[in-house]
């Protein structure tokens, strides 16, 4: 279980002894050289470089119009000031949005999955005849320009009522989404252990069986990162939710926020609060899934 | 997968089709054709969804359609006009520019740094440091693209921006500038905002990836005195390929059909000088309202699109089919 690597190491420093003292596994790999200093160092510093932004969003949404006039966009705020984010709460509704896209964020992400795993086990273990071609052609819906998309599903989801509704994204993104999901996974699943499969089959396993109880366990922890990537892009999409939900009560966060620029009432403080509500959501649903990015993409973790 | 179980696999295959192990699905004994039922709602959703838009934008090339009378046929004069509009060569110029920012700088840096934080800072340092580095460099992927477009903006506008502050401050004075709004400085700009955005994703795959790598395999390779370089071409490399190739392809998608930045930053301007062919599609879609035209634009650069996948994947499957066979 090569799986258990990140963790192992990740409880080391706490479990294990102190650094200085002589390790009982690989002591001489954990011997910290100054080059191996140095490189942390610049790995810290790209990754302040990465973060900048983030700081600046940070502390000009605590700003007043008046301070931020005054001293600029770099300097800390001089009081706490809430209103920014508190009128931009209230006139968005913003409850109601977080609802919205939360809700078609979840359910693409399961069912994109979902998708993706009954077409890469047909491509991947099924090793249908054509499946480079297969792919190819799934692979469409990411190739696809998305302005391509938005005349023709108009007018079809116009004709069966769909339109303004959140399924006619949902629908949509599952396809687009599950594009990525069959390629990833297709080729994953190619490499499959081929004893698992042999043994299962021995045991008198069909395939449906043999897709629940053998597959999707072995490669939950790749399902899982893509559940997480299916989430966080479809929350972030603009423009088919901006085209498909036009109804102030269906919008979805980013949509909402990018309705309100056009509004001449947004000072730059209210803009970067609605940035840092905007970007909390993915950040803690991120931050509380981040372990399970690594544990793998990959159903290696087998060998 | 060794000549020897090749050599081994049933008969049921070798009577299915020519080269056994190809045609041969991985459960023992059933025949891959039977396995078409999995690919039923997939393939339907997709057909609803991406073929039959996708089929009514080609007819659609040989009309002009305004969005509201019905569309005339005209031929091919939509892609006679194309083929000499500068405007649409200069999109894919630009093209080439949003590649290197989104594929091929970020998949490069990002193969050195999750190399880096998985083997050097997460084995001396600990793996706590080393993921909560991924996770910063993860931050900008994880930011709505017109959040990203708001906050980048005021960064970078000629007054009181955050950057042209920060330049004066520390007496650059000169180098301050309108970033988006100068020629010059805006596509540089651009493509420095994406590979901000890019690297997250190649260093978050990449590490998952590297953790099938055998660490025994490392230290053998130590003992033999490898050295980082030689161990992280010989093993890294080779081992991380398919996540590679993975991770090259959707970027380059992604950098070819590019919109959102472009829309939400700089409107294809100052001129014409960031346009890229999913922004020109759109503004002749919706602004300029010729539909016909935009429908032109945006199948053009879907073949494109299609080239470059086809040629990738089939790169891909014969490397795959060479390591089965070895």
């Amino acid at each position: 279980m090569t799986s258990t690597i990140i963790d192992e190491a990740a409880k080391a420093p706490v479990v294990g002894p102190p650094a200085r003292q002589p390790r009982k596994r690989r002591s001489s790999t954990t011997r910290k050289t100054l080059g191996d200093w140095m490189i942390l160092v610049v790995a810290i510093l790209i990754g302040l470089l990465i973060a900048v932004p983030f700081f600046l969003i940070l502390i000009n949404s605590f700003k007043s119009p008046a301070d931020y006039n005054a001293a600029g966009p770099l300097t800390l705020p001089t009081e706490l000031y809430l209103d920014g984010m508190v009128n931009f709460w209230q006139r968005v509704d913003f409850p109601q949005k977080l609802w919205n896209s939360f809700f078609i964020s979840s359910v693409v992400a399961i069912l994109a999955v979902l998708v993706s795993l009954l077409n890469a086990f047909a491509l991947g273990i099924g090793r249908v005849r054509g499946r480079t071609w297969i792919v190819l052609l799934i692979l469409l819906a990411n190739m696809l320009p998305q302005e391509v998309l938005l005349y023709p599903l108009y007018f079809m989801f116009k004709t069966v009522g769909l339109y303004d509704n959140q399924w006619a994204v949902i629908i949509i993104f599952v396809v687009i989404q599950s594009a990525f999901g069959t390629y990833l996974l297709a080729s994953v699943l190619g490499t499959f252990p081929k004893e698992i499969l042999e043994a299962a089959s021995l045991d008198g396993a069909n395939k449906w069986t043999m897709l629940w109880r053998v597959v999707y366990p072995i490669t939950k922890p790749t399902l899982s990162v893509l559940v997480i990537f299916f989430f966080i892009w479809t929350w972030n999409e603009f423009l088919i939710p901006l085209t498909f939900l036009v109804s102030n009560a269906s919008q979805t966060v980013p949509v909402s926020i990018a309705v309100l620029q056009g509004d001449r009432l947004m000072d730059v403080t209210t803009t970067s609060a609605s940035a840092l509500l905007g970007l909390l959501p993915t950040l803690i649903f991120f931050l509380i899934f981040q372990r399970t990015l690594t544990r793998g993409i990959t159903a290696g973790a087998v060998k | 997968m060794t000549k020897a179980s090749v050599a081994d696999a049933p008969v049921v295959a070798r009577k299915a089709g020519g080269r056994s192990a190809v045609r041969q699905s991985l459960i023992p004994g059933s025949n891959p054709r039977t396995f078409w039922i999995y690919l039923v709602p997939g393939l339907a959703l997709l057909t609803l969804i991406i073929v039959v838009p996708l089929i009514w934008n080609v007819y659609l090339t040989f009309t002009d359609y305004r969005g509201i009378k019905p569309p005339e046929w005209v031929g091919l004069e939509n892609w006679v006009k194309l083929a000499g509009d500068t405007t649409f060569w200069t999109s894919f110029s630009n093209s080439i520019a949003m590649i290197v920012a989104m594929v091929v700088v970020p998949t490069l840096l990002g193969l050195v740094l999750a190399a880096m934080l998985f083997d050097l800072i997460g084995k001396k340092f600990g793996g706590k440091i080393a993921s909560f580095l991924r996770a910063t460099y993860y931050l900008p992927q994880i930011l709505p693209g017109v959040v990203a477009a708001i906050v980048i903006g005021w960064i970078l506008r000629p007054q009181n921006g955050a950057l042209n502050q920060v330049l004066e401050g520390v007496g650059l004075n000169g180098l301050a500038q309108n970033w988006l709004g100068n020629p010059d400085t805006a596509l540089p700009s651009i493509m420095v905002i994406m590979i901000w955005v890019q690297l997250g994703y190649p260093i978050v795959i990449f590490m998952a990836a590297l953790q099938r790598v055998d660490p025994e395999l490392y230290e053998a390779a130590e003992l033999d005195g490898a050295n980082w370089i030689q161990r992280f071409r010989a093993i890294t490399v080779s081992i991380i390929r398919p996540e590679i190739f993975v991770v090259t392809l959707t970027c380059t998608i992604a950098a070819l059909k590019v919109f959102g930045p472009i829309y939400t930053l700089t409107g294809g301007g100052p001129g014409t000088s960031t346009i890229v062919p999913a922004y020109y599609a759109y503004s002749e879609f919706f602004q300029s309202q010729q539909v016909g035209y935009g429908a032109t634009i945006a199948t053009a650069l879907t073949i494109v699109i299609a080239i470059v996948s086809v040629v990738f994947l089939l790169a891909q499957t014969r490397l795959e089919r060479q390591e089965e066979e070895r």
